[in-house]
C-alpha cells in the first residue's frame, strides 16, 4: 500500500530472546521517523525451530503480508527460492562489502545475495567472578577444569544452603541449540563436524561418543535434570537469578547479566567455551534481514533493510544488548567497548566459530539436524546407550543424503 | 419415494455436499495424492508421481547392499502412532472415568449448580496453547508450582523435570490434556443422564433398590449411548492432537505424536510428500480404529 507521499506499510517479522524486540522497535521508530515509512512487528516465539516452520509456510504459500524476515545464519540455502536478490541493488552491494565476507558468503547462494547480516553470534562461558574467588579456582580452560570447578562450587554452595544451586547449565531442549551444543563439545574432543565439508557423515566416531558421554555425566551432577527441557532463556533463568556458576550462552546474555534488576550484575565475566583435546569450539550462530519476494513494497523493504543492518542501528544494539556487529569496523568503536567489552573480547573468538554443516547439507539440513538432536537428546537422557544412539544416526544421515546431500 | 421427491431431496443435499467436496474431499484427495508424489514445500507444482516411494522404497548403497525405506519401515513413525495410542487410550479412558463422576455429581440437586456447572467449564474455555504454556510455567522444574508444593508436602525428594525427562514427559502431556478436556466429557454425559427420565428412579427407590444398585443397573445403561458418543469425540480428537505437545514438549521423541511427525516433515523438513503420505496413514488410522469402534459398540448413528 502505498500513500500519497511514497510512504509505504512495511511489516518484518522477527523472533527475539532478550531484549531483541524492544530494540528492534527503538530502531524501527527512528527509522519511521526519517523516511515517513511504517514498519509493524509481527512477534514469534525464541525458538528458532518454531520460527522456521512458520516462515517456510508463509513463504511457499507467496505471503505479501510479510516483507522483511529475520533469519537464522543457516537458513539461506532453504529459503534462497523465495527471497529476494539484494544484490540487484547498488546500495546494498555496496553495503555487503562493509561487512565480514565469511558471513556475506554464507548468505549468498547461487549468485544471490539473499539476506544481509544483522548481527552475530558466538556463544561464551559465563563465569562467576564472586564465586571462583571464594573457592579460589581460576577460570576453566578445558572441560576438566570446567567439571572440576563447577562441582566445587555447586556442593560448596549447596553446603552454604542454597539448595537450588547448579554448578553449570546450558541448552539441551531437543532443538536446534542442542545441534549447537552438540557441535562444540564433538569437534573440541576431535570428533569432527557430524558432516565434513565434503559430505561425508563422520559422526559415528569414539571421540564423538567420547564427548556425548561427557555431556550426559554432567545432568544430575553438575547441571539440573531440566536442562533436558531448557533452551536459552531458560538457561539463563537460572544464571541470572544467582543459582548457577556457569552458563553457556550467546552474547545476549551479556547485557542482560548486566542490567539493574540481574542477581549477577558485577559479579560475572566471561570467556571462550572450554578446551578439549581439539581446542575451543563455538559454533558459529547470527542473524540476518532477508527480504520477501512476494513483497509489493521491494524498494522501501531493502531501504529498511539497509537502515536496519547499517552502521548507526548496528552499534545502537551493540551498546543495548550488546549484539556482535557484523561490519569490522565498529569491532574498535570506542562508546561500543567501553559499553559492552565483550564485542571487543569476541572479534577472535567470532572468527573462529565454526559453522553448522548447513551449506553442505542444503535442504536436508533440518532434517539432519533434528536426527542429531535426537541422537544426542537421547544419550544425555540415558535412553540407549551411545554407541547404538550414533549408529542409528548415521544410518538416517545416510538415508537422507541418499545419493547426495540437496 | 417418488422421483420428483428424491430429486428434491437431491437439490437441498447438493449445497452441503458441494461445501463438503471443497473444503473436505478436495484437500484430503489432494493430500493423497501428494503422498505418491515427490513434492517439495518450494515447488509444489512440480510434483512428479513417483508411486508407492514414500511408503516402501529400497535404497541401494551402490555397493550392493542397500535397505528399505519409507513410511512403512520408518521405526519413528511407528513410534508416534504407538505414542498416540497410548495418549488416546489412557486420556479418553480417564476423561470418561473422571466426566461420568461429575456428571453425576452435577446432575444432582444442589443450591448453587448452575454456577458450580459453569465453573467446571473454565478448562475447557482456554485455548489449549494459552493451558499449555501455563502448565509449562507450573510444570517447570525450577520454579514451577507443582515441584514446590510436592517439596513442601514432602511427595517430592527433589525437583522433577516434568516436561524434560523422557520418564514423566508423556505424563505431563496426558495430565494437562486430562485437565482440560473432561469438562467436555462430563457435559456430554450430563446430557445424556439428564434424557433420563425421573420416574425410572422413582420406581427404583420405591421398589428399595440401594444407590450403587440403580447406577449400574439403570443410570449406566441408560446413559451408555451418550457416553459411547462422548467417547468416540474424544477419541477422534485425541488422535489428532497437535497442540499440546507441541507447546509443551517441543520435537521430543518420546512425546511425538503423529500429528506432530506429519507437521515436522510437511513443514520444518524438506519432506512435503512424505509428510503427506503419513498424513494419508493417519487419515487411514483414524478411520479404522472409528469404524473398528463404531462396530464394537454397536452404534447406531443414523
Amino acid at each position: 500500500m502505498v500513500s500519497a507521499a511514497g510512504a509505504a506499510e512495511l511489516s518484518i517479522v522477527s523472533g527475539g530472546v532478550g531484549r531483541d524486540i524492544q530494540t528492534l522497535r527503538a530502531n524501527l521508530d527512528i527509522f519511521e521517523k526519517r523516511t515517513g515509512h511504517r514498519v509493524s512487528i509481527v512477534e514469534m516465539p525464541s525458538s528458532s525451530t518454531d520460527q522456521f516452520a512458520q516462515f517456510r509456510l508463509w513463504l511457499a504459500a507467496g505471503n505479501a503480508d510479510v516483507d522483511v524476515y529475520r533469519t537464522d545464519i543457516i537458513w539461506a540455502p532453504q529459503l534462497a527460492n523465495h527471497l529476494l536478490d539484494l544484490s540487484q541493488y547498488a546500495e546494498a552491494r555496496q553495503a555487503a562489502g562493509e561487512h565480514f565476507e565469511s558471513i556475506i558468503t554464507s548468505q549468498t547462494v547461487d549468485g544471490r545475495l539473499v539476506a544481509l547480516p544483522f548481527y552475530t553470534d558466538a556463544p561464551a562461558l559465563f563465569y562467576r567472578t564472586d564465586l571462583l574467588e571464594k573457592y579460589h579456582l581460576e577460570v576453566p580452560k578445558t572441560w576438566d577444569e570446567l567439571e572440576t570447578a563447577a562441582k566445587t562450587i555447586q556442593d560448596g554452595e549447596r553446603a552454604a544452603g542454597a539448595g537450588n544451586f547448579h554448578g553449570y547449565v546450558f541448552q539441551a531442549a531437543a532443538y536446534e541449540g542442542l545441534t549447537c551444543n552438540g557441535l562444540e563439545w564433538i569437534m573440541s574432543h576431535g570428533g569432527g563436524q557430524i558432516v565434513e565439508a565434503d559430505g561425508t557423515i563422520s559422526i559415528n566416531n569414539d571421540k564423538a561418543a567420547a564427548a556425548i558421554t561427557r555431556a550426559a555425566s554432567w545432568i544430575g551432577t553438575i547441571s539440573p535434570e531440566g536442562v533436558l527441557g531448557y533452551q536459552e532463556e531458560e538457561s539463563r533463568g537460572i544464571w541470572q537469578t544467582g543459582n548457577a556458576a556457569f552458563m553457556r550462552n550467546w552474547p545476549y546474555a551479556y547485557a542482560l547479566s548486566g542490567s539493574d534488576d540481574s542477581a549477577v550484575k558485577g559479579k560475572f565475566g566471561i570467556a571462550p567455551l572450554p578446551a578439549g583435546e581439539n581446542g575451543s569450539v563455538a559454533a558459529l550462530g547470527g542473524w540476518n534481514l532477508a527480504v520477501s519476494e512476494y513483497t509489493s513494497e521491494p524498494d522501501a523493504a531493502v531501504e529498511l533493510v539497509l537502515f536496519l543492518t547499517g552502521v548507526e542501528a548496528q552499534k545502537t544494539r551493540a551498546i543495548g544488548n550488546s549484539s556482535l556487529p557484523t561490519r569490522p569496523a565498529l569491532y574498535d568503536d570506542p562508546k561500543i567497548l567501553e559499553a559492552q567489552p565483550i564485542v571487543g573480547q569476541w572479534r577472535e573468538v567470532f572468527a573462529n566459530a565454526v559453522p553448522r554443516p548447513s551449506a553442505v547439507l542444503g535442504s536436508d539440513y533440518n532434517e539432519a539436524s533434528k536426527d542429531v538432536w535426537d541422537a544426542i537428546h537421547r544419550t544425555l537422557s540415558h535412553r540407549d546407550d551411545v554407541h547404538q544412539n550414533l549408529l542409528r544416526l548415521e544410518a538416517r544421515l545416510r538415508r537422507l543424503k541418499g545419493a547426495g546431500w540437496k | 419415494m417418488g422421483a420428483s421427491r428424491r430429486r428434491a431431496a437431491l437439490l437441498f443435499l447438493a449445497p452441503m455436499l458441494l461445501t463438503l467436496a471443497l473444503v473436505a474431499g478436495w484437500p484430503l484427495a489432494r493430500t493423497i495424492w501428494f503422498g505418491f508424489t515427490d513434492a517439495s514445500l518450494t515447488d509444489l507444482d512440480g510434483a512428479a508421481w513417483i508411486g508407492l516411494g514414500n511408503y516402501l522404497d529400497w535404497l541401494p548403497y551402490g555397493d550392493g547392499s542397500g535397505e528399505w525405506i519409507g513410511l512403512l519401515v520408518d521405526r519413528q513413525w511407528w513410534r508416534a502412532v504407538w505414542n498416540t495410542l497410548v495418549f488416546t487410550f489412557v486420556t479418553v479412558s480417564v476423561e470418561t472415568a473422571l466426566g461420568l463422576a461429575i456428571a453425576l455429581v452435577l446432575n444432582a440437586d444442589f443450591p448453587m449448580r448452575g454456577v458450580v456447572r459453569a465453573a467446571v467449564l473454565v478448562p475447557w474455555a482456554i485455548p489449549t496453547v494459552v493451558s499449555a504454556k501455563m502448565w509449562a510455567w507450573m510444570l517447570n522444574d525450577q520454579f514451577g508450582i507443582i515441584n514446590d508444593l510436592g517439596m513442601k508436602l514432602g511427595l517430592l525428594s527433589a525437583p522433577v523435570a516434568w516436561v524434560a525427562s523422557p520418564d514423566t514427559a508423556m505424563v505431563a502431556v496426558m495430565l494437562v490434556d486430562i485437565w482440560k478436556s473432561t469438562p467436555f466429557m462430563a457435559l456430554l454425559i450430563l446430557a445424556g443422564l439428564q434424557m433420563i427420565p425421573r420416574d425410572i428412579y422413582e420406581a427404583a427407590r420405591i421398589d428399595g433398590v440401594n444407590p450403587i444398585m440403580t447406577f449400574w443397573r439403570v443410570t449406566l445403561p441408560l446413559a451408555a449411548p451418550a457416553i459411547l458418543v462422548a467417547v468416540i469425540f474424544r477419541a477422534l480428537d485425541a488422535l489428532r492432537v497437535f497442540d499440546i505437545v507441541y507447546v509443551l514438549t517441543p520435537n521430543n521423541s518420546e512425546t511425538r505424536t503423529m500429528s506432530v511427525f506429519v507437521q515436522e516433515n510437511l513443514f520444518q523438513f524438506d519432506q512435503f510428500s512424505y509428510g503427506s503420505a503419513a498424513s494419508t496413514l493417519l487419515f487411514l488410522v483414524i478411520a479404522m480404529i472409528t469404524l473398528a469402534y463404531i462396530r464394537a459398540a454397536r452404534l447406531n448413528l443414523d
